[in-house]
């Protein structure tokens, strides 16, 4: 983080409205002309656990979350657990407190709520606070919320002492409570944020912590999106107008952000039984003639395999999107991974022939759905987008412009009735809707209801209008046109050339490779790096099958090695680069996490410096390092 | 105008037109209770003044998932249990169409019964033709979900220590609101029953039993058959819930011991299908989402201005 950039960290309990307030704070600074970026940290439960968010407010693009924070907000966790230190779980009510100390720098600024959390219970507090000159200022939140509302108000305490301390005008905040509050609790949270605010002006030093909020001016407007926010208004505006899924998290928050805009488009969502039918149930409705996505994360995903390669023999478009968590099995639901890549890549049985994609930004993922969409129309093939709990869940600042677009709800290559009354039928009167012998290996389809365009779809190996065979002929002929497919796309795809994008001086000498969410933050490493004197440069792919090898080969022939950064414990990244390649595992090492939390830019700075350059061991377990092939 | 002429078309179609011209002719083996069941469907479909192309028939896998590869209509052959959720889901995105799903016992009552339940329950509009043969024809005569107590085959050499599922009552439980049994063995209550099963709106189910001589050779060529409906034996009200229970109860017991009771158990006309209940409650458009994309006027929504003011 820089001197002139704000981390906040609002921590408390789940279910204590942690991420509605650190939103709302987000888009209110966001207003204000700044640029934001905001991380989620939470367990896997309903109610009680420490939870917290944090947001990065900078005055210039900021595209990952900081190394460190500057501003603690530690509210109670009211739904804590036995709060006996000796539990399994430890202390839970302290936690917003003395879980979040490791990571504030230097000088920054606690916060915390005295009606709740007693520091006495944290070993060394004090000393701490005394080591790190941290600003401390115990405030009974809960009571100030309590005389004029309720005590869920202290959320709004909270915000008014932020604004008070860090000098952010105090109407930036409250004319979004105005837009974002009903009537009847708008009035005592005001009341609740000017008492608390005027109440730290008065009895605190403000002054003292070198702590300020910067200002900017954005030069278009902004709004404030999630990767999962991305995903749906992409599906939305390729006129993706039917879904069908099963909750599971993370992918749960594309699912409900469909579900909750179809209705007033006319479009149609389905909660069922369970992935097997999710998947089948966008295969039947694609197949009918709508288009159709499903998702889900690992375990659901794992289920989908099987309808997965019955698109594919029938070509059937197909939308999945699939949000990784860390696994294997339930492994962490609320904490992201990157290790479903290869699960993604070959799942299902037979020859894998699907486009894969793993979009770096919000911004991307909206496009890269919209690319997603076309390609599975146009190409008759699934489309997945991979991505994870990180890029959905978390928030930054788009230029609105990015989502003025015009809609696209071509249903690709599908025959009208005329058309039909052209093409080639059979001697049954069967419309051969899988030709042997098509341009890009397409064979346009026929809708049910069509005059003229009856034909039998099957998961069985299949003669031009359907009828299973086991021909060597017809097979050769039917895998060849299908998997020609993939080569099709992929010359299409190094045509407009958008996604795989390369940062940083073309001439260095090193280069950091990266997948999917990480961008950024590796992105914002190699920034640290160069100017410590390094010479280095990022690969973001975002596309993972068809794999663009050209990019990729001609970045690792401009550099003398590279750093591969990925959340796996298995390497699969830089597996699929040297598979791809055929080679180059002698020139690239690997960069490791997998603990549940994402990378931060100076993990990959420490893994960069100590590890790769230096040859030394890594200090802690955090990140995994490991060489390249022969070493 | 719609971008679907064959559906709602005014044909005369005799059984015929449901043959393929030429090819594929049916590989059953002889005297296999599916051709009853291809055969049933011709004849409804015909009576019905339906034109192949407005009919949907997906299908699972096993010998009973070859149906579509005979009947000429838009077919879909899908996988090993899943006939369901592709057969719901065509008919949400083109309510227009016909839809009619098929499969074995195993596939149906087995490894697809999650579907089955969900379906029922849900009393989507489309028809469900279930070739109970107490038997995995397909895979060479493992025990099914249906084959009786005591049942002996490969994978069951002591005889099958489980009790057979009911499928009648389980679907009345889940929620069906229209299921019959019928039997190969008697193709003009076959033919009566997939007429009225389709015209009825909401799921009905057919138990349709078909022998399979290869494989189920013990079993009894599910004659002579009852039907209860005509039966002077039988006095039961199929609109009657607890009734249509008792009666199905009856019937799953008498199979085992050598009776063949057939006929329609439990008629509700009165329940809304899903896609009625979706409608009422505002998540399904009044027009096929399907037509919609061939609509040239129309204006698509983007959610760039639908949905952005609140991310601002
Ligand atoms: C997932 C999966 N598991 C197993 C099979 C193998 N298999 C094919 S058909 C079948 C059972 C067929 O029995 P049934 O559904 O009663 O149909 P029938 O052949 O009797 O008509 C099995 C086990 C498969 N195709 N897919
Ligand atoms: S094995 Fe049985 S079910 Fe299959 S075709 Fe032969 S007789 Fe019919
Ligand atoms: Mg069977």
């Amino acid at each position: 983080m820089t001197d002139h950039e704000l981390i906040w960290r609002i921590a408390g309990g789940s279910g204590d409205g942690i991420a509605s307030t650190s939103q709302n704070f987000a888009k209110a600074l966001m207003r204000a002309g700044l640029h934001v970026f905001t991380h989620r940290h939470y367990p896997s439960r309903i109610r009680g656990g420490h939870t917290y968010t944090e947001v990065r407010v900078s005055a210039d693009p900021v595209k990952s979350r900081g190394d460190g924070y500057n501003f603690l907000l530690a509210l109670g966790d009211s739904f804590a657990r036995n709060p006996s230190e000796g539990a399994y779980y430890g202390n839970e009510e302290i936690k917003p407190l003395s879980e979040n100390l490791d990571e504030l720098v230097e000088g920054g600024v606690i916060v915390y709520d005295s009606g709740l959390l007693d520091p006495s219970e944290i070993e060394d507090f004090d000393e701490r606070v005394e080591e790190n000159n941290w600003h401390v200022y115990d405030i009974d939140l809960r009571t100030i919320a309590r005389e004029h509302g309720r005590e869920v108000m202290r959320n709004t305490a909270g915000v008014a002492v932020t604004c008070a301390i860090a000098d952010i005008e105090p109407d930036v905040i409250k004319s979004l409570m105005s837009d974002a509050m009903p009537d009847k609790i708008l009035e005592p949270n005001l009341t609740v944020f000017d008492d608390a605010y005027e109440m730290v002006q008065e009895e605190f030093d403000v002054e003292a912590p070198d702590i300020q909020a910067p200002t900017g001016e954005h030069d278009e407007e902004q709004v404030l999106i999630s990767g999962s926010d991305a995903i749906a208004y992409g599906a939305i505006d390729e006129g993706c107008r039917f879904i069908a899924g099963y909750p599971m998290t993370p992918w749960t928050e594309v699912f409900t952000i469909m579900t909750q805009n179809l209705p007033e488009l006319g479009g149609i969502s389905e909660q069922v039984e369970d992935e097997i039918a999710a998947a089948a149930l966008a295969i039947g409705a694609s197949h009918a003639g709508a288009k159709a996505m499903s998702g889900s994360s690992g375990g659901g995903f794992s289920l989908m395999s099987e309808p997965l390669g019955l698109a594919e023999i029938t070509e059937t478009p197909l939308v999945l999107v699939e949000a990784m968590r860390a696994g294997p099995s339930t492994g962490m639901p609320t904490k992201p991974e990157q290790s479903d890549l290869e699960h993604v890549l070959y799942t299902s049985q037979g020859d894998s022939h699907r486009v894969v994609f793993a979009p770096g930004t919000a911004a991307e993922a909206y496009y890269q759905t919209r690319k997603a969409f076309k390609l599975a129309y146009e190409y008759q093939i699934p489309s997945i987008v991979l991505y994870d709990q990180k890029l959905g869940g978390e928030l930054s600042n788009v230029p609105a412009s990015v989502f003025d677009e015009e809609p696209n709800a071509d249903l690709g290559s599908v025959l009208t009735e005329a058309e039909l009354e052209e093409a080639p039928h059979d001697d049954s009167g069967k419309y051969q809707r899988f030709q042997h012998d098509t341009e890009h290996g397409v064979s346009p389809r026929s809708l049910p209801g069509q005059k003229g365009g009856r034909y039998l779809a099957t998961g069985n190996e299949h003669m031009p209008a359907g009828h299973i065979s086991e021909s060597p002929e017809n097979r050769v002929a039917q895998m060849n046109r299908r998997m020609q497919k993939v080569d099709t796309i992929r010359a299409e795809l190094n045509d407009d050339d958008e996604f795989n994008t390369v940062h940083g001086d073309e001439d260095a000498d090193l280069g950091l490779i990266t997948f999917g969410s990480q961008q950024g933050t590796v992105e914002e490493a190699a920034d640290v790096l160069n100017e410590k004197g390094h010479s280095v440069k990022v690969l973001g792919v975002s596309e993972m099958m068809p794999f663009p090898k050209q990019q990729v080969t001609d970045f690792l022939d401009s550099v003398d090695e590279a750093l591969v950064v990925e959340m796996t414990a298995s390497a699969q990244f830089r597996g699929l680069i040297q598979k791809e390649l055929g080679g180059y595992g002698d020139k690239m090492s690997s960069l490791l996490k997998y603990n549940g939390n994402p990378f931060e830019p100076l993990d990959i700075v420490e893994g960069f410096e100590t590890a790769l350059l230096e040859g030394e061991e890594l200090p802690d377990n955090r990140t995994k390092f490991v060489p390249k092939v022969g070493e | 105008m719609s971008a679907f002429s064959a559906i709602g078309e005014e044909t005369e179609e005799d059984q015929n037109e449901f043959t393929p011209g030429l090819e594929p002719q049916p590989t059953w083996c002889p005297g296999c209770g599916d051709f009853g069941v291809l055969k049933a469907l011709k004849g409804a479909a015909a009576e019905l003044g339906l034109s192949p192309e407005e009919m949907m028939v997906t299908t699972g896998i096993g010998c009973s998932g070859k149906l579509n590869s005979y009947f000429n209509s838009y077919g879909f052959h899908t996988i090993h249990g899943r006939s369901l959720p592709i057969a719901r889901a065509a008919k949400l995105a083109n309510p227009g169409l016909t839809v009619v799903a098929a499969g074995g016992d195993g596939d149906g009552y087995g490894i697809g019964g999650n579907h089955f339940m969900h379906t029922a329950r849900e009393n989507h509009d489309i028809t469900y033709i279930v070739f109970n043969n107490e038997i995995f024809g397909l895979t060479k005569g493992q025990t099914s979900p249906t084959s009786p107590m005591g049942h002996k085959s490969k994978t069951q050499p002591h005889g099958s220590a489980k009790t057979p599922l009911r499928p009648l009552s389980m679907s009345l439980n889940a929620g069906a609101s229209y299921v019959a049994r019928t039997a190969a063995v008697n193709p003009n209550q076959a033919k009566d029953i997939i007429v009225e099963a389709i015209q009825h709106d909401g799921f009905s189910h057919v138990d349709f039993l078909t022998q399979c001589p290869t494989w189920n050779k013990d079993a009894r060529q599910y004659v002579p058959y009852i039907d209860i409906n005509e039966s002077e034996d039988y006095e039961f009200d199929k609109t009657n819930r607890s009734e249509a229970s008792e009666m199905m109860f009856e019937t799953e017991n008498a199979l085992h011991e050598g009776t063949v009771l057939t006929g329609r158990y439990y008629v509700d006309s009165d329940r809304p299908s899903y896609q009625q209940e979706k409608k009422r409650i505002g998540e399904m458009p009044e027009e096929p989402l399907a037509e919609r994309y061939f609509d040239d006027s129309y204006e698509w929504e983007r959610s760039f201005d639908n949905f952005l003011d609140k991310h601002k």
